[in-house]
């Protein structure tokens, strides 16, 4: 074979600039469930610590958490209107949108927790709390999984890994739902559990929340493995409250 | 790449398809350009033909309306059907095949005369019966040019905008009542709105015609076809059928790596 220099490789053109930017975008995603993930376990021991100063740290900090979120949606906007993206790169984009909106929802209910921290400072310690860090753990655990997932470039690994949180979800809401009636049966028993277990049960609340929002981010994975979009939740939600 | 093509990613279809190809293969001067070509056109819809340069499209295309006749040195093996007879029969008269199946090419090619002459050519020719002033102005409407040019119908057609000179293209080809019209990248050389005008345009004609589209616009074959058939090209094979399926799947999960790799714009 000739010497190919300076020969192009005819009918590759490759598209490195935008495969770097969507990779990049997908970092800050990840970036950005670092910090999602940070809120949640320190807002978790402040409930535990009752730790007053890093709940409010918390709450100041949620402010980044949504920063970054709208410095990833501009740049994915950015990204696709310059590309014109379809196929699996269009799924790709949308995919950074949909999962940075869940994270920062998780955000949320991290300051949430962080919050309730705050309310429970002159109260009585209550033993329903017991139940929140092991909700806590799955959820978090629940988080990884599906941002691992989102990373998987092997699309039938990628959507394995996503369905595997379902069952975690289930389980969620289970602990969800005997750490209600537990609360419950303390608030029966005295008035005086009213108040601390109130705020108890909207901490559990906004973790069983963080969990679906977990669950929401496998789904989107799903979706940008396969184009399908499915439920990963194994049973019906509900251990949802009204609202 | 080297991925052989899954028979099960070509669509066929129940209904009598207005087009259809069985093994068709061409070759320019010994050269292939298109080989073993196996589909459908549907009535009454628009399919686009997508691919990278050289993959054959326009071949193809000009394979419906017998324009690859006159090209010397083309040697075309396989079967074209069309409204299921076959096409390059010995009794079919080709002549009269380009206005049952018209065309409309990248540059806007009026003739140039005037805007009335232009419509009326075809009916003209084929010494079809009717008012002609109607067929004119129905064909112009249908065009969605009429209401640009009614008043000065006696007006060269070179002076008209290069969009309104497609719109007359395809009012030209309507005026002979062709049951299927052949587009080769019909709004490339348009600005935004023009091709707004043609898509529009492409897409209410299928009322009564059926329409194949070659194009380079991802977007636009997106807005305007039903089905969209990918044909690829590389070392070893020329002008291939790899993927025919509803747009949305082609340019959504498209079920050949190749076809993603086009699609995304990582090859052609």
């Amino acid at each position: 074979m000739e010497q190919a220099a300076g020969i192009a490789v005819v009918g590759i053109s490759g598209r490195e600039e935008f495969d770097r930017d969507l990779g990049h975008l997908e970092a800050q995603v990840v970036l950005l469930g670092g910090l999602v993930e940070s809120a949640v376990l320190t807002s978790l021991l402040t409930l535990k610590a009752r730790d007053c100063e890093l709940a409010k740290k918390v709450i100041e900090d949620d402010d980044l958490i949504d920063d970054k979120r709208f410095e990833i949606e501009d740049a994915s906007i950015a990204l696709a209107r310059r590309e014109a993206p379809v196929a699996r790169d269009l799924r790709r984009i949308i995919t950074i949108l949909l999962i940075a909106g869940e994270l920062e929802r998780i955000g949320d209910y991290a300051e949430g927790i962080a919050k309730i921290t705050l309310l429970l400072a002159d109260q009585p310690p209550l033993k329903g709390l017991a139940e929140i860090p092991r909700m806590g753990d799955r959820a978090i655990s629940m988080l990884k999984h599906s941002l691992e997932a989102f990373l998987d470039r092997d699309p039938a690994r990628a959507e394995a890994r996503a369905l595997s949180v379902g069952p975690d979800d289930d389980a969620v809401d289970r602990m969800y739902l005997q750490m209600r009636s537990d609360l419950l049966e303390l608030m029966k028993q005295s008035p005086d559990n009213i108040e601390a277990g109130t705020y108890l049960m909207w901490a559990g609340h906004n973790v069983e929340r963080i969990a679906d929002r977990a669950t929401n981010i496998a789904e989107r994975v799903v979706f940008q493995a396969t184009g399908r979009i499915v439920s990963v939740g194994g049973d019906q939600d509900e251990a949802q409250s009204p609202r | 790449m080297n991925s052989q093509t899954n028979p099960e990613n070509i669509i066929t279809f129940e209904e009598a398809p207005v087009l259809e190809t069985r093994h068709l293969s061409v070759r320019y001067n010994g050269n292939p350009a298109l080989r073993d070509v196996s589909f459908q056109v549907p009535r009454n819809t628009v399919v686009a033909i997508i691919g990278p340069s050289g993959s054959g499209k326009s071949t193809l295309l000009r394979c419906f309306n017998r324009m690859n006749d006159l090209i010397p040195g083309v040697e075309i093996d396989g079967e074209v059907y069309f409204e299921q007879a076959p096409l390059y029969a010995p009794e079919v008269d080709p002549t009269e095949i380009r206005f049952r199946i018209g065309m409309v090419f990248q540059l806007p090619n009026p003739f140039p005369k005037n805007i009335y002459d232009n419509v009326a050519f075809g009916p003209r020719v084929n010494r079809i019966n009717g008012n002609l002033d109607e067929i004119v102005e129905r064909s112009l409407r249908r065009a969605a040019l009429w209401d640009e040019v009614y008043d000065r119908l006696d007006e060269s057609a070179l002076n008209l905008s290069g969009g309104q000179q497609q719109r007359l293209c395809i009012a030209r080809a309507l005026a002979v009542e062709p049951e299927v019209i052949l587009m080769d990248e019909p709004a490339a050389s348009l600005d935004p709105i023009s091709t707004q005008a043609i898509e529009f345009l492409i897409r209410e004609l299928t009322e009564d015609v059926s329409i194949v589209i070659v194009t380079h616009n991802m977007q636009q074959a997106q807005r305007v076809a039903a089905y969209a058939a990918v044909l690829m090209t590389d070392e070893s094979r020329v002008g291939e059928l790899i993927e025919y399926a509803p747009t949305e799947q082609v340019f959504g999960t498209p079920s050949d790596p190749r076809t993603e790799a086009y699609v995304t714009g990582r090859i052609g």
